[in-house]
């Protein structure tokens, strides 16, 4: 398969290269990282990002580098739903690790594996700035807060049933 | 009720739009601004006495006056978005609901600064705030307060959004910088300052997005009538994110000298412990601050009361103070584990290590391993002693401030609450229950010591 950005996200990103000054390009590398990994199954394979490094005309190895100290770019396969549990210390202090324990049963995995159908990848992540909403998780771009185990299993239920690969850039926001 | 000038129409259904923003007088800083000189604007900022809200608390205006007004270099103003430091989440709720006045601000300390082009650069994790930011910025190029010639003056801004990648340490501005760059986020050796050499290696501001809002009700109402709030050297009002166990977690703005004891348990902010518990410790400022116990967070050493500003929080310095840092409130009831707690800050540090310096790369996973072990039952009395080792070596000896910020709290807590840290040594079994002092609260054990 080719790996070429729909005509739409190339005008974003000829856009966005646009708002910086002549041969600084390279600032563009994270706004563009985020639109591949939208349209390019949630990761950023070799291939993918040897194209945004063609794009923006740098090297290969200075998108590698970035890819890789960034904890939102996935440089290996994630299913079609990461969820990414926060447990710093003010979710830990409202029971974090309770659902952390409630999503590893529910899902039959451990923290940073994938279940067998590929749907769903748990992860624990850092503060994400709601801890006076805590606790929380991320899946792509939505975040889903004052969790308690019901409203955990509600929101499996509807991710699985809508089918839908979550990214970062598009809201799937379900009602739970 | 305390004032709000920042917070004054959050509550307006549809503040977010440009028109009932407009229509509730806003954008009437840049309109009075243009007709100020950029000096008088920067004079204003500095009279209010303003301080960065981003955690360190450097007067605004004079770090206005540094940047470098010789150069032919063009100047940028980049706003500082990122908020990760865990116990802070003002920011996003000012971008969430009044994004206006983020932009006005952007608008009328870019005029100050004479900066042509400014940006926010906003976690990557707040994607959906990235995206109001937006429309709300369009909606200021269609109203002409963006764009060529700013309401028929000379002055012209561009403005834009820069979304980040998931790194804490990309709220210390250089690395913020560096990842503006497209570069990972390492900071950078200082000197030379941003404000000779930043984006680009042109003069830039970087300030927080609590300090750049700010600058509207101050050019608005005047310096002296800012002034007149808060206490001393900390004036005016600042914006607290309070988590943890408490009633009512949420983002409050408070007049800066609000007694820390009023904030806790009045029904007008956090509404007084949970589950009718008592008071364990407090850490004030975001995660990166000296935990404090209750008896020295609601009143300092000399038994007065600690209110909320930069000078009363620091009262007794390291020995028995703290900072006001971001204003992440984070509250412990009776229940909490000390130990477990500085864990996961331990962890979060480690994690967020850039790497470049061997004392926090190294330092922040040994902290991370010796507490993981004392808080799950594996520890050994020197382990305590140790941490305190680890930390000393770390402080000072970096690059950035994030060494310290690791640091800090790892020290402070073995410092107030060293008995609970030898209780996990002494009671393996006890605490090899992730709940342990949820079932048993470590007061009795204190009492049992004692006696
Ligand atoms: C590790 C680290 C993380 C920081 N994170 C933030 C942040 O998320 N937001 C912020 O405004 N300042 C943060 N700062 C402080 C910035 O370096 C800088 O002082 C601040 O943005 C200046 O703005 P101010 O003067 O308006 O506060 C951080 C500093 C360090 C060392
Ligand atoms: S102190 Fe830590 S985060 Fe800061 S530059 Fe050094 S290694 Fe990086
Ligand atoms: S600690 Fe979880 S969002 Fe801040």
């Amino acid at each position: 398969m080719e790996i070429k950005f729909s005509e739409e996200t190339l005008n974003l990103v000829n856009k966005i290269i646009k708002r910086y000054p002549e041969g600084r390009q390279k600032s563009a590398l994270l706004p563009v990282l985020h639109l591949a990994q939208a349209e390019f199954d949630g990761w950023l394979s070799s291939p993918v990002m040897d194209y945004v490094a063609s794009l923006l005309n740098i090297k290969p190895i200075e998108v590698y580098e970035v890819a890789t100290f960034y904890s939102m770019f996935n440089t290996e396969p994630v299913g079609k739903c990461l969820i990414e549990v926060c447990q710093t210390g003010p979710c830990w202090l409202r029971g974090a690790d309770d659902i952390v324990e409630h999503l590893e049963r529910k899902l039959n995995i451990k923290v940073g594996e994938t279940s067998a159908d590929g749907v769903f990848t748990l992860k624990t992540v850092e503060c994400l700035g709601s801890c006076g909403t805590a606790p929380m998780l991320q899946c792509g771009a939505d975040y889903y807060e004052n969790l308690t185990t019901e409203k955990v299993d509600m929101l499996i239920e509807k991710l699985k049933t809508s089918g839908q690969r979550n990214t970062y850039m598009k809201s799937n926001r379900q009602e739970i | 009720m305390g004032k709000h000038i920042l917070f004054e129409h959050i509550n307006i259904p549809g503040i977010e739009n440009f028109s009932i923003y407009r229509k509730n007088g806003g954008y009437a800083s840049v309109e009075k601004a243009l007709k100020m000189t950029a000096d008088q604007v920067i004079e204003e900022v500095k009279e209010s006495g303003l301080r960065g809200r981003g955690g360190a608390g450097f007067p605004t205006g004079l770090k206005w006056s540094f940047l470098d007004r010789k150069s032919e270099k063009p100047r940028y103003l980049v706003c500082n978005a990122d908020e990760s430091e865990p116990g802070t989440f003002k920011d996003r709720y000012l971008m969430e609901k009044i994004p206006h006045l983020l932009i006005e601000g952007m608008i009328t300390s870019s005029y100050a600064l004479g900066a042509k082009t400014s940006f926010i650069y906003v976690r990557g994790e707040y994607m959906y705030v990235i995206r109001i930011l937006e429309k709300a910025i369009q909606e200021a190029y269609d109203n002409g307060f963006l764009g060529k010639n700013i309401l028929g003056s000379d002055f012209s801004h561009d403005l834009y959004v820069q979304p980040g990648g998931g790194a804490y340490i990309c709220g210390e501005e250089t690395a913020l910088l560096e990842s503006l760059e497209g570069k990972r986020g390492n900071p950078r050796l200082k000197p030379p300052f941003p404000a000779i050499a930043g984006l680009y290696a042109c003069p830039t501001v970087v300030n927080n997005v609590e300090s750049i809002a700010a600058v509207v009700p101050i050019i608005n109402m005047t310096a002296d009538k800012y002034n007149d709030m808060g206490i001393g050297k900390s004036t005016g009002t600042k914006i607290i994110s309070a988590s943890g166990h408490i009633n009512k977690p949420g983002v409050y703005e408070i007049e800066l000298g609000l007694p820390v004891e009023e904030f806790i348990y009045s029904d007008e902010y956090c509404g007084g412990i949970w589950k009718g518990r008592k008071l364990k410790a407090v850490v004030a400022g975001g995660s990166s601050v000296p935990i404090l116990p209750a008896e020295l967070i609601l009143k300092n050493a000399k038994g007065e009361p600690r209110l909320m500003t930069y000078e009363s929080l620091a009262e007794g310095g390291f020995v028995s103070g703290t900072m006001l840092g971001s204003g992440g409130f984070i509250v412990m009831d009776e229940t909490t584990c000390i130990v477990r707690n500085t864990w996961t800050y331990a962890r979060f540090y480690h994690h967020e290590s850039c790497g470049q310096c061997s004392p926090c790369r190294e330092g922040t996973g040994w902290m991370e391993k010796v507490l993981h072990r004392i808080e799950h039952g594996n520890g050994r009395m020197e382990d305590i002693d140790l941490l305190v080792d680890v930390a000393k070596k770390i402080e000072g000896n970096t690059i950035c401030p994030l060494g310290d910020a690791a640091a800090w709290p790892v020290a402070s807590a073995i410092r107030h609450f060293r008995e609970e840290f030898e209780y996990h040594v002494r009671y393996p079994e006890k605490v090899k229950n992730p709940k342990h002092f949820e079932l048993e609260p470590m007061v009795s054990y204190q009492v049992s010591v004692n006696s």
